[in-house]
């Protein structure tokens, strides 16, 4: 049973897969139809036109351009041409510097606004208006003041998760159960260790809740973010091989950005698994 | 037993809303002595989880003092420790975990080991030895309430604090907890202020109980002498020749009384409330019944009213 469970939807999934594929084969096939032309003129218009192949890359295309990915991530030929490897690491340190900063940022602000009805109220029209911005806007705003397109790319990123870390924490903070806060009371624990020995376990759930809507959104924006800034990253990859018309290699970004994305996810969920606590 | 080791000197509590405010309960007086055990019985809404709430310094009074061996409380104190109804156990700790948590409160200088050794004792004192590295989400209602007694008393409190602790379990746990409860509170001479709605779990635990008339307005209205000997058990408990007459008294006010006791009784002085003795000549209302009578043929508080 236990297996069974485990073990049916696995073949329904790969026997899915194996469906996209052979369709995307299909789909994507040379047809014979070809003309003849002078081969100066079939030069200039390329596979498709002469050998029927179609301007979609198949499955094989991918999955050997792929390959020779894999084999060379960490490759270094200049400013446009540099491994995946490489840009996905410089997207993925962007992400975790923005990321980290908005943690220093949000988890002790939410606290205090989760912990202070005054302030709650105070900053809740700032809140408000500064959450639905999107985070591109701020980019114009950003290369003007900081200079820097890298950083530019960075505080994006800041931005943009800041704001689910901080509500969410706020919102964990305030719906501490009072009983819990009376046992602490009752046990003349002081604020600062109340604070970290019966508020932080109690809403830890909720925070990471918040921090893993944060490093999801964050994982979208840096694509967008460094289609714009240019220079590095796998966004920059991704806007590169559409000016080259290497359709093969944007597949391939996209294919790893998911898996970059789901990664990311997978880590905060184990960190959200480890903080809960069964009632 | 020493003189006033409890003194509830005229307190209120008002909530102020749009129409004015809301007295609950006021001119409020009570005093208990050292090694006592208290229950408070009323309906609803008359006050009893704020008094118990301003006496744990988890509220304050509006008007009025609360004195605890000779000192005027403020705020919470690890002199007074409270029994949650719900329990409040941290559920991300363990049962150790949660009455460390309480050990390490009280003495901040002790070491883990010191903790740990003081902790496990007051485990073993509620009969939890086995289940220290259990999570409260493992346990059941009745152990969790005893982890729940375990950390009030870990912490050696002046006195206990407890709200209606046993309300949420089923009757057969219920009785084993008060056997548990009285017996570590006279093993240790515990002072103890309880609250609750259920009139036999107070003859059985009580030395005296407080009636409390129904709120807003809500007063004081009766102290009873619970007549039962110390040494009573929860089996014979019933045959005692005063138990149906002390019985009959609590509920005959709880169930007609409560309400009709401000108009009944216009010259009330709060600071001087009647004691009863159920069974003693000349003090009690309830004197005459006998112990073999039906209920019915004690109404005391209907021939007052």
């Amino acid at each position: 049973m236990n297996f069974s469970l485990r073990f049916r939807p696995a073949v329904v999934s790969i026997a899915l897969f194996a469906a996209f594929l052979g369709v995307w084969h299909l789909a994507t096939r040379s047809t014979a139809t070809t003309t003849t032309m002078s081969p100066e003129y079939a030069k200039l218009m390329g596979l498709t036109a002469t050998q029927g192949k179609s301007a979609m890359p198949g499955p094989l295309d991918v999955g050997a351009k792929l390959w020779e990915h894999l084999k060379q991530p960490f490759y270094d030929k200049g400013p446009n041409d540099k491994g995946l490897g490489i840009q996905l690491g410089y997207s993925i340190g962007r992400v975790g510097l923005g990321y980290l900063l908005a943690v220093i940022v949000a988890i002790p602000l939410g606290f205090l606004i989760g912990m202070s009805p005054l302030i709650s109220k105070a900053l809740d029209p700032f809140i408000q208006v500064l959450k639905p911005i999107s985070p591109l806007a701020w980019m114009p705003l950003a290369l003007y003041t900081i200079k820097d397109s890298s950083i530019s790319a960075i505080f994006v990123i800041f931005i943009c998760s800041v704001w689910p870390m901080l509500l969410n924490t706020a919102f964990g903070v305030a719906a501490v159960r009072k009983e819990w806060i009376n046992v602490a009371r009752t046990l003349e624990v002081g604020t600062i260790r109340r604070a970290f020995t019966v508020i932080l376990p109690a809403a830890a759930p909720t925070i990471l809740t918040g921090m893993r809507i944060s490093i999801g959104i964050a994982w979208l924006v840096i694509v967008a973010a460094e289609m714009l800034v240019g220079g590095t990253g796998i966004g920059y990859f991704v806007w590169n091989e559409w000016n080259n018309l290497s359709i093969t290699n944007v597949i391939i970004a996209i294919l790893l950005i998911g898996i970059v994305g789901m990664l990311l996810d997978q880590i905060l969920a184990r960190f959200t698994r480890l903080v809960t606590f069964p009632e | 037993m020493s003189g006033k080791f409890v003194s509830i000197e005229g307190i209120a509590k008002r909530y102020s809303s749009a129409g004015g405010a809301t007295t609950i309960f006021e001119n409020l007086w009570l005093s208990m002595a050292r090694g006592e055990f208290a229950c408070v019985i009323g309906h609803s809404g008359c006050g009893k989880t704020t008094v118990l709430n301003i006496l744990a310094g988890l509220d304050e009074a509006s008007e009025g003092a609360v004195i605890v061996d000779g000192q005027a409380i403020s705020g919470t104190s690890l002199d007074r420790a409270v029994i949650f109804q719900s329990h409040a156990l941290l559920p991300w700790r363990t049962v150790l975990g949660n009455v460390s948590y309480a050990v390490s409160s009280k003495w901040r200088s002790w070491d883990r080991a010191r903790v740990r050794a003081h902790a496990q004792s007051f485990i073993d004192l509620v009969g939890l030895t086995g289940s220290e590295h259990k999570r409260p989400s493992e346990l059941s209602g009745c152990m969790k309430q005893r982890v729940g007694i375990a950390r009030a008393l870990s912490i050696t409190p002046k006195m206990m604090l407890m709200d209606e602790p046993f309300s949420a379990l089923d009757a057969l746990t219920r009785g084993t907890l008060q056997d548990e409860v009285r017996r570590i509170c006279l093993e240790t001479g515990q002072t103890a202020f309880m609250i609750t709605h259920d009139v036999d779990e107070a003859i059985y635990l009580a030395d005296k109980i407080f009636l409390m008339t129904n709120g807003p307005g809500a007063v004081l209205a009766e102290i009873v002498e619970n007549p039962l000997p110390r040494d009573r058990g929860r089996t014979d408990l019933h045959r005692h020749p005063l138990y149906y007459a002390l019985r009959n008294h609590i509920v005959d006010f709880l169930v007609t009384r409560s309400k009709t006791f401000a108009v009944g009784t216009p010259d009330h002085d709060p600071r001087n409330v009647p004691i009863v003795h159920i069974g003693k000549p000349g003090l009690a209302i309830a004197s005459d019944a006998k112990p073999e009578a039906p209920r019915e043929t004690s109404r005391p508080g209907q021939a007052r009213a």
